[in-house]
């Protein structure tokens, strides 16, 4: 079973050999290379995964609660594949966005860094070791986000920084609480140390650390704000790609601490979630429709989709837990390519600005068919991956009698569609205000459009692919509500250790 | 020996939020480092004191009454750790002042305004 930890090993072994390297003509085929032998290594472990549920690795021979243990569950292994998926495309976009400064600067080394650091979130099966992939991500993304230098990128960088540093310290204080009142951090064992103690609700400081950790992560409503101030600072494919990967991992940690041992005082914690689900939604989705640069609409609408990947968690039901991990790969998928979409709008029209942006409907026709793909995916279109997703969700929440998180749900996806018939009207549809024909005549390559095409092919997939995913994602959700099989699988023949300290 | 700890750590976190509130870029930094040092303090705490007691788990896997390792694992990784951010942190500040000769948080308004 030791391919477990080849998630983490490949990219490591690609980041030592891009500290060496600092031209663009090897270095970008060389990353299209890793981050392709990743995307196969992670179908592969998808592959293994849908006929073993589960895998796990106790790293040096140490058992369970006493070394750190990775766990590939069904969980891990979805987000693995699209967040590889993710990391591949923006590779291949990376060569015609990325210039010989930044990888100079070793744009790739942090990009391997990165991948590792979400990988390694993924499949860890313990808390503390999580914080340390936090880290991880976090100091490669500070890199990734301050690389151009200008004034406007180094403020958004120490915007990023501060919020999330503050964030790290909360998770760390979290972490020791826990520990203190637990004797254990490995999340099996927690799982099983509060199914069987009735004291549970001690847990309640500890769970309380975690979410404000995790929502500054994942930039939940009144932590959202150095989201917005930042992502629209760095080169586009640092944004596309944080888009994809970064505010993922929060709501991954989310769903995973929540679901597995944060399951007591259920009343108060999703009254509360629900809240914010709600708020969060809606102050996105508003806050998008003032905009007219095409960076801050999408970024405010990164905001708004997290919202509805809570609300799944908020629902707690195996299907509003399918749906919310559903809509997670979705928006993955679908955010980083309009992100992507908006690098290529910039590159043929000069600007991000929707005032001064259209006629591309008639200069590239192509450019138009990958971005409404992403666009109506993610307003929530048949037969695209953000219908089912919001269906299940809705379905799930009228089920289970959310009447108003599931009401605001179904506005908010109005206002998504409202922000993107914006840019579909402002930048392909129209005229061009002032022709600039130095623009519009930019030819875009076959390596630009390829990556948006590979992910509008990814939302296609997981929309026409619906039943098989749903079926996984049921199960997955099942096992995730009552973790039996993943305490025993991480446990072993300790299964009845309910208490370190005496 | 445990509330002397807990009130210290009462100290820094305090603190710590002071000088994070700070307007000045540099102090909010030095509030950073604070915080993160209340924070190492909070785990090796709450990982409870034994004070001159060696290490040792017995065969079932329970601590008979000695010194617990791993809190002061964590907080050697946490430590580790947090000096490789404040060294960033630093060089980025470092940057920042080199472009806009200013130590003033009220002048990191430009990326927040909508339409510049």
């Amino acid at each position: 079973m030791n391919i477990v930890i080849a998630p983490i090993l490949l990219p490591l072994v690609f980041l030592v050999v891009f500290v060496f390297i600092k031209n663009t003509r090897v270095g970008s085929p060389l990353a299209i290379l890793g981050f392709g032998l990743q995307f196969i290594l992670s179908v592969y472990l998808f592959y293994q995964i849908l006929n073993l549920k589960i895998m796990v690795l106790q790293v040096g021979g140490w058992q369970a609660p006493f070394g750190i243990t990775l766990v590939i569950d069904q969980l891990s292994a979805v987000m693995l594949l699209v967040s590889n998926l993710i990391a591949f495309s923006v590779a291949v976009y990376s060569i015609s966005f990325v210039d010989k400064y930044m990888v100079a600067s070793r744009f790739y080394a942090f990009f391997f860094s990165l991948v590792l650091g979400v990988n390694g979130a993924f499949i860890t099966g313990d808390a503390f070791n999580l914080y340390v992939w936090f880290e991880v991500i976090l100091l490669s993304s500070f890199v990734l986000i301050t690389m151009g230098r200008s004034k406007d990128q180094l403020e958004g960088g120490i915007k990023y920084m501060t919020l999330n540093l503050m964030g790290s310290l909360f998770f760390l204080a979290g972490l020791g609480l826990l520990y203190g009142k637990t004797g254990t951090l490995n999340m099996a064992h927690l799982a099983q140390i509060v199914r069987v103690n009735p004291e549970a609700g001690l847990l309640n400081s500890s769970a309380v650390l975690f979410f404000i950790a995790f929502g500054i992560k994942a930039a939940l409503f009144p932590l959202h704000f150095w989201l917005p101030a930042s992502y629209h600072t760095p080169n586009v494919t640092v944004t596309a790609l944080f888009a994809g990967l970064l505010t993922k991992v929060g709501v991954y940690a989310l769903f995973r601490f929540f679901t597995l041992f944060i399951i007591h005082d259920r009343e108060f914690w999703f009254l509360f979630l629900s809240l914010i689900a709600v708020f969060t939604m809606l102050v996105g989705g508003l806050a998008a429709s003032i905009f007219y640069e095409m960076r801050r609409i999408l970024s405010y609408h990164v905001i708004s989709q997290i919202g509805y990947m809570l609300m799944g968690l908020v629902v707690f039901t195996p299907l509003g837990i399918a749906g919310g991990v559903y809509f997670m790969i979705h928006n993955m998928i679908a955010k980083t390519n309009t992100f992507l979409i908006s690098g290529l709008v910039k590159k043929v029209n000069g600007t991000y600005d929707l005032h001064q942006t259209g006629g591309l409907l008639k200069s590239h026709p192509v450019l138009a068919v990958l971005y409404i793909i992403p666009a109506l995916a993610l307003a929530g279109f048949p037969p695209f991956s953000g219908f089912f997703a919001k269906f299940t969700l809705i379905k799930s929440g009228y089920e289970d009698a959310h009447y108003w998180l599931t009401s605001v749900a179904v506005l908010t996806s109005l206002l998504t569609l409202y922000s993107m018939i914006k840019i579909w009207n402002k930048a392909f549809l129209r005229e061009a205000p002032s022709p600039n024909e130095g623009f519009s005549c930019v030819k875009l390559k076959i390596d630009e459009l390829l990556p948006s095409a590979i992910l509008g092919i990814g939302s296609i997939v997981l929309g026409l692919g619906a039943p098989f995913f749903i079926d996984y994602l049921s199960e997955m959700a099942v096992n995730m509500i009552h973790p039996h099989n993943y305490i025993q699988a991480v446990m072993g023949d300790l299964e009845n250790l309910t208490l370190l300290k005496p | 020996m445990d509330v002397l700890l807990a009130i210290l750590i009462g100290i820094l976190y305090s603190a710590g939020a002071y000088l994070v509130l700070r307007r000045s870029v540099v102090r909010f930094i030095i509030g950073l480092v604070i915080l993160s040092n209340a924070t190492n303090l909070l785990i090796f705490l709450s990982g409870g004191l034994v004070e001159g007691k060696p290490a040792f788990v017995d065969e079932s896997g329970y601590l008979v009454f000695l010194t617990d390792p791993s809190p002061q694992a964590l907080i050697l990784t946490a430590i580790v750790i947090g000096f490789g951010i404040v060294v960033f942190t630093l060089a980025l500040y470092a940057k920042f002042y080199k472009v806009s000769g200013s130590d003033d948080i009220d002048d990191l308004k430009q990326t927040d305004t909508p339409e510049a």
